[in-house]
């Protein structure tokens, strides 16, 4: 049996997804900028991907921009706020356990002459509303955070946050990396008091190398790219139809079934957890396990004491379960993983942490041959450990 | 200037008497091999302890790069070649100075050089010798171009003019790899980890003519696919200038596992190696090898001091095992791994057989009484083990 459980790292697409791309390639493959017929078929796409992607935010389709993804999406907000806001101030708040698109680009930002302050975390991962609170000063531009971390699943609080920002000073942008909870949570980033907000494509089905930032009505930032003045010159350069009607029809999708499907998700993590905690002894679940409200339903961390990740990733793999280490967009990476430690994780358990992340295709039957797998490798790893 | 020819020059061939043939006839072969791979048409020929390339229709970096490539080849000399007329014969003195100095205003276009012709005249049937032709063409070349001057001792442009089977006038020599042309000695067994060492110490041993395997020891699931195709590449580095390289990949896991709980932990290294060298002698002696090669280098790790060598080299019975970069230092061995662009591809940071495991103090100073003794605490199943490791050996041909 195989079992796809590296949902975070990337998902299989929709097949009606396939079909939307194959169809913008080889019947509607017009520019959208064109004048003729076929330019105006493509824009049709675009405009009905932004209509479908609005509709899960309840938003407008304007406040959709398109781009190639998480980490543009970052980069335009993070960069592109700091530059339309460089004059009323250079501080930036975010947190210790952001995605590296936004650690590194706000650490760009720093040698630009920005302030950054980085706000810890409890050992679920929750950044605390009295640090923000705290930190926040009056030449404070933009609070940057995610909401829900891709390596422990641990949501910020978010909503209250936005309201917080927004009580202290309005002209605070909240940009919001909503990369892992799109597609898994309810979302209205007007009720939650978020400015922009960063999506990727191929986390919900979708194709890779598409996202989009949300965009609050009226809120400005300055481009990061220059040419054609396409998306009214916020993003220059052909529109990627194929991607955007993959992305806005996946995006429909996923939200048509949400509840449903993250409730049935949730079983299956409170049961892995369960399971795996109950018939193998030294092993720890990361993050949230008591409060539904703080964790997203898709992603466990799995501490195994006594053996590596990496070992155990390879050994699951020869059983065709695939899962990640520590997270998928840190491998080759050397260092260990900021999350982990800035959770303070034991530091003998830091190099021997899987993640496990489901989607809407994983099953019951799944997760019990993983559970059982687990059961019969992680023994016989351990009796190898190293001395 | 655009050539259509080239003389290519080795060195060590020349001296290999009457078995000379089959070291040139290696490398003609060698050269239509890599040429293949490259735009245009060439036409490869042996003439009398020369080989010459017509080139046509080709990229000249392209197909420099690409010769060298081939062992053998110390020197590509873009030539400009006279055929002797219908009648057997040369230009005359007149026409060979009007050849050369058409040469030095075509290759040459800032005159401001000092110059020296160097003449050979292997058809002593030609009416000039040597040294009168020296003198005369330098002194049509002055005539023809005045800013030229004449430095006998450290010229900037060295004019070589041979007469021989036909006319060559060539000044530049681009340097090849030198060494022997592959397939003109045997065949050895590289043990290929995906460090920097063993690539390197395959391809000094490849340099010398000699065909490569290589084998690999595979240990999975400690080790990655990604650290098997890191692997792959580096037998491709070789490969590229050998043609080809078999690699053998020896699932490991078991036989590393079985001496983790049997042996003396600070022993692990020291005993897997003597495992890995048994194996690699088998599968040496299956496949024709008559050599073992290692990019050990004495000092380097512990299991690389002169006592870990004692213990490793003692398993090894029936072939010389061939240590290139043994008296190297790292520098070195890193230097060569650059110039043949393995370097990037042995630094990619995945763990091979040899580092999972290893113990926190290594023994550095084995006692071969020791180790076999504890050796003996395999008895029970390592041979059956061995045998299963060779029959699943997993091979794949690299092919350039």
């Amino acid at each position: 049996m195989e079992a796809y459980l590296d949902n975070s790292a990337t998902t299989k697409a929709f097949d009606e997804v396939i079909e939307v791309v194959a169809r913008t390639m080889t019947q509607d493959y017009g520019n959208p900028s064109s004048m003729h017929h076929k330019g105006v078929v493509a824009e049709n796409y675009v405009k009905e991907a932004q209509k479908r992607i609005a509709a899960t935010l309840k938003a407008e389709p304007k406040e959709i921009l398109l781009t190639s993804g998480g980490t543009e999406s970052d980069n335009m907000a993070i960069i592109g706020t700091a530059r339309a806001m460089c004059r009323r101030g250079k501080h930036i708040i975010t947190t210790s356990i952001e995605h590296p698109a936004v650690l590194n680009t706000c650490a760009y930002l720093e040698k630009e002459g920005f302030e950054v302050t980085y706000l810890g975390v409890d050992a679920q991962g929750r950044v605390s509303l009295k640090d923000l609170e705290e930190a926040i000063r009056p030449d404070t531009i933009l609070v940057s955070m995610m909401l829900v971390n891709n390596e422990i699943g641990t949501m910020q609080p978010v909503a209250e946050a936005g309201e917080l920002i927004k009580k202290i000073n309005k002209d605070i942008v909240f940009h919001v990396d909503a990369v892992q909870g799109y597609g898994k949570l309810q979302i209205n980033p007007k009720k939650m008091g978020i400015d922009l907000m960063s999506v990727s494509g191929h986390k919900i089905h979708g194709p890779k190398g598409i996202g989009f930032l949300y965009i609050r009505n009226g809120v400005r930032i300055v481009p990061i790219n220059y040419g054609g003045g396409q998306q009214n010159g916020l993003r220059s350069g052909t529109l990627n139809v194929p991607g955007i009607a993959g992305l806005g029809l996946a995006a429909e999708k996923i939200y048509k079934n949400l509840d449903e499907e993250t409730s049935k998700m949730r079983e299956l993590r409170n049961y892995f957890i369960k399971e795996i905690t109950s018939r193998l002894e030294d092993t720890y679940i990361n993050g949230v396990t008591d409060d539904e409200s703080k964790c997203a339903p898709h992603i466990i961390s799995l501490s195994i004491k006594g053996v590596r990740a990496e070992v155990v990733l390879h050994a699951l793999e020869e059983k065709e379960i695939y899962v990640s280490s520590g997270s998928a967009c840190a491998t080759n990476n050397p260092h260990v993983s900021a999350t982990l430690k800035a959770i303070g994780l034991d530091s003998s358990l830091l190099d021997s942490t899987i993640r496990i992340s489901m989607s809407v295709f994983t099953t019951k039957e799944q997760i019990d041959y993983t559970i059982e797998q687990l059961c019969e490798i992680i023994p016989m790893l351990r009796r190898f450990a190293r001395r | 200037m655009h050539y259509h020819a080239f003389v290519i020059k080795y060195a060590e061939i020349g001296i290999k008497g009457k078995n000379r043939y089959i070291f040139e006839d290696a490398l003609v072969k060698q050269i239509e091999r890599v040429l293949k791979n490259v735009e245009g048409t060439f036409n490869v020929t042996k003439v009398s302890g020369r080989v010459y390339l017509e080139a046509k229709d080709y990229d000249f970096d392209e197909t420099v790069a690409a010769l060298q490539t081939v062992f053998g080849i110390t020197g590509i000399c873009p030539t400009v070649c006279v055929s002797r007329d219908g009648d057997g014969k040369l230009p005359d003195p007149a026409g060979i100075s009007k050849k050369v100095i058409e040469f030095v205003d075509g290759v040459y276009p800032d005159k401001h050089k000092t110059f020296k012709v160097k003449c050979r005249r292997v058809d002593k049937s030609y009416p000039k010798d040597s040294q009168e032709m020296d003198r005369d063409l330098g002194s049509d070349i002055l005539d023809a171009f005045p800013e030229m001057k004449v430095d006998v001792h450290n010229p900037d442009i060295l004019i070589n003019v041979e007469i021989r089977e036909q006319l060559n006038i060539f000044s530049e020599i681009i340097p090849g790899p030198g060494g022997m042309p592959t397939g003109s000695a045997g065949k050895a067994m590289l043990l290929l980890s995906g460090g920097i060492d063993s690539p390197v110490a395959g391809y000094m041993v490849a340099k010398r003519g000699v065909e490569i395997e290589a084998v690999y020891f595979n240990a999975p699931p400690y080790t990655s696919e990604r650290a098997k195709q890191k692997v792959i590449d580096l037998a491709g580095v070789v490969a590229k200038y050998t043609g080809r390289v078999k690699l053998h990949v020896i699932n490991f896991t078991d036989i590393q596992m079985y001496i983790y709980e049997k042996c003396p932990h600070d022993e692990l290294t020291i005993i897997m190696r003597r495992y890995m060298m048994r194996i690699a002698q088998m599968l040496a002696l299956n496949t024709g090898c008559s050599g073992l090669v290692t990019g050990e280098s004495i000092g380097q790790v512990a299991s690389q001091t002169m006592e870990s060598l004692l213990c490793t080299n003692a398993v090894v019975d029936k072939m010389p095992v061939y240590r290139p970069v043994i008296a190297f230092d790292k520098q070195d061995i890193v230097d060569i791994s650059l110039k043949i662009d393995a370097y990037e591809t042995s630094i990619l940071p995945y763990e091979d057989c040899c580092t999972i495991f290893v113990a926190k103090h290594p023994v550095t100073k084995p006692r071969i009484d020791i180790i076999e003794h504890h050796e003996n605490n395999l008895a029970e199943r390592i041979d059956q083990m061995i045998k299963t490791a060779i029959d699943t050996d997993e091979i794949i041909e690299i092919v350039k």
